[in-house]
């Protein structure tokens, strides 16, 4: 039982973080209809921006869960600041162009900022120091639950409950849903859609980079090349829940956390990745829309 | 007098282009202050600034950001003529290119040229010439599926993959040669296509392009634990090279052989891919691109012209997996990672998606770049992804427009 609740928490927190990366995929897809290949590196740039400023602080010798919040602070105002430079110079030229031309030029995209922070930085991978403390009152759970997984899954839990009171109760996230229905009407009654999308890749990347930060503050260590996968993965989740929708990328971020650290527990650690893409393709195959997203008929 | 002139001058748009690239370059530096000066060692604790850097930051973004705007500016200016003119214009460049009388004379030049290339250039040289030849074949075969058909498929590298391995494996328990493996690495990539193409036909767009993408990743991911099947990461060493009726030959011939192989194989697949595009399949595969349901109702069984897509594009990546494990003749998962099918989709969607000849320039012009940009082997990288970027934000349509088939018919003599 406690090997499963481990497996469970462990899930959680994993998916958590998925599920924070899944969320800006899926808010820039639902709005502009682009896979963001660059997400990922934002990710990683958020990662590296609580780094620095972790080094930098715990150099001066600041007490650690100081350093944990204001790095968090830091990296997500700077990744949001990434995010939006992101989309002004690759995605913004390029609105009326072919469907496939935003893809191509968001990998390109990818490919400058793993190599921007490779030369910048080193290609090496950096031990990030512990920011999250082990807790006193976390002792009778830590077999199962540590406090940094308590951290992740409490934090994100926070995000997100923000987020969704954000788009359903302020002006600018009814724009966003307005804009997600349908670009062109919402143009017409006023919604001021460059704005929007602004802000859907300021708010994506900030989720991004709070994740990058707890992933890395959890796992002990960053380096360039971590934003591709986990892009990839939290892609899989934004499209195992159906992408577009926000409770969908939630919902596929867990399930997709889950079936890993199941797998890796009670079947093989060495085809971890291997099970998150199967279940990705099964859940395609028979649910063509994803968990939650929306059967629609084909208009012609 | 002074009345306010709609037409500003010139100089004054200078002027506001550099003010404009002065705030970018100041945003710029700004957003790249920390991760470029800073460089932390959290083990020793210790902080290393590098404020040289910002500098050079500064005044680079800032000379970019400058050419940016102005280009910015032209591409408007020529988007705006567009919109006003009825008839779509081709480029310079496809208009030579499409005229008989240029076209005829520079493909024979061309063939004479590649059939002469090893006897002129150093072995170095002509290795680097097929691997971009083979990359030619990719990405005309990934242009069937996503140029022609309108299938984005993001896990094309594993076709390739199946190839090389399916003759690296029979070499070496077999020592099946490469001659024989061919065309069983053929067959064998069109039935993995349709094998993935059964289950996903059903999607459409993007999930599509993501399921392929978990596909590619199952394969690669396979190939690299399964170690007992694939021998694992380490990969398969010592590959037989192609046999020449059992003539033993230096490694430097081996490459002229290989070279002219593959030339073989990159006018076969022209050909074919040329004739198949006017073809009815090809036909019917443009109207599956434009529109599917409209495509249904004129009589064209989606299923299969889908199926046919996915498994020749895939049959072609299969057959340059073989070249490829004969070339290198040592093989690993490392080769068939998603970077490299993006760059292969990179090659068909530069080139112009649909267009033969598109593809043929985009697979030269991403495999050279870089081999030859090792001058600045530490930026190359950097400066191909800028690249990438720049030729969509300027030219989304790709370097050579597809063009379709016309009919022209003669309204007078007809009348």
């Amino acid at each position: 039982m406690e090997y499963f609740l481990q497996l469970f928490f462990g899930g959680l927190s994993r998916g958590s973080v998925y599920a924070l990366i899944a969320l800006g995929y899926t808010m820039v897809y639902g709005i502009i209809e682009l896979i963001n290949f660059a997400h990922g590196e934002i990710y990683m740039i958020g990662a590296f921006m609580g780094l620095i400023v972790a080094g930098v602080l715990t150099a001066l010798g600041w007490p650690a869960l100081s350093i944990l919040a204001i790095a968090l602070v830091v990296s997500v105002l700077y990744s949001a600041a990434y995010g939006y430079t992101v989309e002004k110079i690759a995605y913004k030229p390029l609105r009326s162009a072919p469907r496939l031309a935003p893809l191509i030029s968001a990998i390109g995209m990818s490919i400058l900022l793993q190599n921007y922070i490779m030369l910048a930085q080193t290609p090496d991978f950096l031990p990030f120091p512990r920011l999250i403390p082990e807790l006193a009152f976390m002792e009778p759970v830590s077999n199962y639950l540590g406090t940094s997984d308590m951290f992740i899954i409490v934090t994100s839990l926070v995000v997100m409950v923000a987020l969704t009171l954000f788009i359903k109760f302020t002006r600018m996230g009814k724009a966003m849903r307005a804009t997600a229905q349908n670009r062109k009407m919402a143009m017409l009654v006023g919604v001021n859609v460059d704005q929007v999308i602004s802000v859907t890749f300021i708010i994506g990347s900030s989720l991004a980079a709070v994740g990058g930060v707890l992933i890395a503050a959890h796992v002990g260590q960053i380096n360039f090349a971590i934003g591709f996968l986990a892009g990839i993965k939290a892609f899989t989740a934004a499209v195992l829940g159906g992408i577009g929708s926000i409770p969908g990328a939630v919902l596929g971020g867990l399930v997709l956390g889950w079936t890993e650290s199941f797998a890796t527990g009670y079947v093989s650690s060495d085809y971890e990745d291997v099970f998150a893409f199967l279940l990705l393709v099964v859940i395609l195959i028979f649910r063509p829309a994803g968990l939650l997203g929306k059967q629609r008929a084909q208009k012609v | 007098m002074a009345q306010a002139n709609p037409i500003q001058h010139p100089t004054q748009h200078v002027i506001q282009h550099v003010k404009q690239a002065f705030v970018a370059a100041i945003w710029l530096a700004f957003l790249t202050l920390p991760i470029m000066v800073i460089r932390v060692d959290t083990v020793e604790k210790t902080v290393t600034w590098r404020w040289m850097n910002l500098a050079y930051m500064a005044l680079g973004s800032f000379v970019l950001a400058l050419a940016w705007y102005c280009m910015m500016e032209r591409r408007d200016q020529s988007q705006a003529r567009k919109d006003l003119e009825t008839v779509e214009r081709d480029s310079a460049l496809s208009r030579f290119l499409s005229d008989p009388r240029f076209a005829k004379p520079l493909m024979a030049f061309g063939l004479l040229v590649a059939a002469g290339f090893p006897w002129f250039f150093s072995m170095y040289q002509t290795n680097i010439l097929v691997s971009a030849l083979i990359y030619v074949v990719l990405g005309l075969g990934l242009n069937i599926t996503v140029g022609l058909a309108g299938l984005l498929d993001l896990g094309y590298v594993a076709f390739y993959a199946v190839g090389a391995y399916t003759y690296a494996l029979l070499n070496h328990h077999f020592q099946l040669g490469f001659w024989t493996v061919l065309p069983l690495g053929a067959v064998l990539g069109a039935f993995f296509g349709i094998l993935l193409g059964f289950p996903v036909l059903r999607l459409r767009g993007d999930y599509l392009a993501i399921v392929t993408l978990g596909f590619g990743q199952i394969i690669r991911l396979v190939l690299e634990n399964w170690s007992a099947f694939s021998f694992g990461p380490s990969g398969i060493s010592n590959i037989d090279r192609p046999g020449l009726f059992g003539i033993t030959y230096s490694v430097e011939q081996a490459t002229t052989y290989m070279y002219y192989i593959m030339l073989a194989l990159v006018l076969l697949t022209i050909f074919v891919t040329a004739r198949l595009k006017d073809s009815r399949i090809g036909r019917a595969w443009l109207a599956l691109r434009e529109d599917e349901i409209a495509c249904q109702a004129m009589g064209i069984d989606n299923t299969r012209a889908k199926l046919m897509a996915f498994s020749l594009g895939a049959t072609l990546a299969a057959l340059m997996g073989v070249v490829f494990a004969a070339k290198t003749t040592f093989i690993n998962p490392a080769s068939f990672t998603f970077m490299e099918s993006a760059m292969i989709l990179a090659i068909v969607v530069l080139g112009g998606m649909g267009s033969v000849l598109g593809v043929i320039l985009g697979a030269f012009l991403l495999m050279l770049l870089p081999e030859y940009l090792r001058a600045f082997s530490e930026y190359r990288m950097l400066i191909f992804g800028f690249t990438m970027v720049l030729i969509m934000v300027f030219r989304p349509q790709g370097l050579v427009r597809a063009k379709r088939k016309v009919y022209k018919i003669n309204v007078e003599q007809a009348g």
